[in-house]
């Protein structure tokens, strides 16, 4: 790993590690802000996976006609909070047969996976803590190794249904993991490079990356979508949760802390498709029509945000209105619509490239 | 091509679908039909067609309908009514005449089915929109429908 990479975010962080590197050997000093930004990304998505509940608690009450969680402080906003505090003070409880080594590891796989794809992505322009050249790659590997956690957790529970659950997620994400990549490959062939930084930095003459490819960009970003949405195993393709059938899916058996591990993951894994989207697909940090780009003080992240609550609205939109799939009509989907359109949509872009039909 | 139109018909279901629900989104503000209970106490109005709990309604010079014929005791399904009655003499034609003592009620073994309410011929029991029915003692379940000294209606069983 090359620890000249790492931006460095804002003029306040660069005092802060000028300061780290003036006290200390440069080897140490790296590693020392290694940390730093590691408990910095792990307290703020931590706070930002509980507003995400949050805020899918209150979606999900505007589009049922209900109210939604206002007790708690203002307008309910610190409801997750207190949940959070509850959670962390309750007893782990566990069955006897599991396997205790898997069954404890397993939430740390799932939160850790979601979290380490945090860190390629960029916020702003400075606000990106490991821009590597294989971005868009590192991503989808990194994506599917939160599925080996849930896999985990289904098998040390020792749990039928936690063990159905699970193997119900492999089953699912290993279909629509296809989707996905060949998603996000459509996109690469318009952009050629991998690295987020650069495809964002693509899109700031030539437009949003989706107008730049117009018909084959949308159809790649409602695949993308719609395949998102069973990686993070959302509802209308919770099977691996179907509360109806299998109780709690694959984390039946968990308590606590652990299974509030597994259920910041998912938010942070929404969040982590819509970022991608977002690079991907509606240029980043970049304002729309450049509206702000001379604009020294506005704040870059603000875009991104915009756009990423956008979609993570979208998606919650998508859980509120849909009923769940079986497991046929899932496998239906990915391998007899979303597979062979995505090939097709493929050699689209390919020949709009080729015939220089971009926008 | 059925292929195609599948998905074309796909994509056009899930859309009315989210027009739907995206109603619901921009209208929740305004009309949740969520009741914020102890807050709204004095606002709150039931529904029509709400079960609370069974009442006989009195006109103003406290008389009711109910002439005493059982019907409502014979359709509870169990025993939730009770009819403690009695034969008086009427002054005007000089014959006896049955007469409701005490309409006994059992709240706490009522199952809101409805039946007494239907078997009345007189429709001298209705439905109360009363939904705050908890009680510190279960015999304050047992009501006496009629109110003291009520008498029924004059030529209501004809």
């Amino acid at each position: 790993m090359n620890f000249t990479q790492m931006i460095i975010p804002l003029n306040i962080t660069k005092t802060i590690s000028d300061w780290i590197y003036s006290i200390m050997p440069e080897t140490a000093a790296s590693y020392t802000i290694m940390v730093i930004i590691a408990v910095a990304y792990l307290a703020l998505f931590a706070v930002a996976g509980l507003y995400l509940v949050l805020l899918e608690r209150k979606v999900a009450a505007w589009f049922q006609l209900r109210i939604g969680p206002n007790r708690v402080g203002p307008w309910g906003l610190l409801q997750t909070m207190a949940d959070a505090l509850k959670l962390v003070s309750k007893e782990l409880t566990s069955t006897i047969k599991i396997d205790k080594f898997l069954y404890n590891l397993a939430p740390y796989f799932v939160i850790v996976s979601a979290l380490m794809a945090m860190a390629v992505f960029p916020f702003s322009e400075q606000f990106q803590a490991f821009d590597i050249n294989i971005g868009v790659f590192f991503l989808i590997a990194i994506s599917s190794i939160g599925v080996i956690g849930i896999l985990l957790a289904g098998w040390s529970s020792n749990n039928k249904y936690a063990l159905i659950g699970a193997m119900r997620s492999g089953l699912q994400t290993i279909s629509y993991e296809l989707s996905v990549g060949l998603s996000i490959l459509t996109m690469v062939l318009l952009t050629g490079t991998l690295q987020l930084s650069e495809i964002i930095e693509a899109q700031r003459t030539g437009g949003w990356l989706i107008l730049q490819g117009h018909v084959p960009s949308i159809i790649a970003f409602m695949i993308f979508m719609v395949a998102g949405t069973a990686e993070t195993n959302r509802a209308p393709f919770d099977l691996v949760e179907a509360e109806s059938e299998l109780g709690a899916g694959f984390h039946t058996e968990y308590s606590g802390m652990k299974f509030a591990y597994f259920f910041l993951a998912e938010f942070i894994n929404m969040f982590i498709i819509s970022s991608i989207a977002v690079v991907l697909f509606f240029g980043g940090w970049l304002s729309p029509f450049g509206i702000t780009e001379n604009i020294a003080w506005f704040p870059q992240v603000f875009w991104f945000l915009i756009k990423v609550l956008g979609l993570i609205f979208l998606m919650m939109w998508f859980r509120w209105t849909f009923p769940r799939l079986r497991v046929d009509q899932l496998l239906t989907l990915e391998w007899k619509y979303l597979l062979p359109l995505n090939l097709m949509n493929i050699v689209l872009m390919a020949i709009v490239i080729w015939l220089n039909w971009t926008i | 091509m059925s292929y195609f139109s599948d998905i074309y018909k796909g994509i056009k279901t899930l859309l009315t679908g989210m027009s739907v629900t995206g109603g619901y989104f921009i209208r929740a503000r305004k009309g949740a039909i969520t009741q914020q209970y102890p807050d709204n106490r004095e606002t709150l109005k039931m529904f029509d067609r709400f079960r609370g709990e069974v009442v006989m309604p009195h006109d103003a010079d406290n008389r009711h309908y109910c002439t005493g014929c059982q019907s409502c005791e014979i359709a509870c399904p169990n025993g939730s009514i009770e009819i403690i009655w009695d034969r008086a003499v009427d002054p005007e034609t000089g014959k006896k005449k049955k007469k409701i003592d005490k309409h006994i009620y059992h709240l706490s073994m009522c199952t809101m089915c409805g039946l007494c309410i239907e078997a009345c011929p007189t429709d001298a029991i209705v439905w109360a929109p009363n939904f705050e029915n908890s009680v510190y003692d279960r015999s304050a379940l047992t009501k006496v429908l009629n109110q003291p000294g009520s008498s029924v209606l004059d030529g209501i069983e004809d």
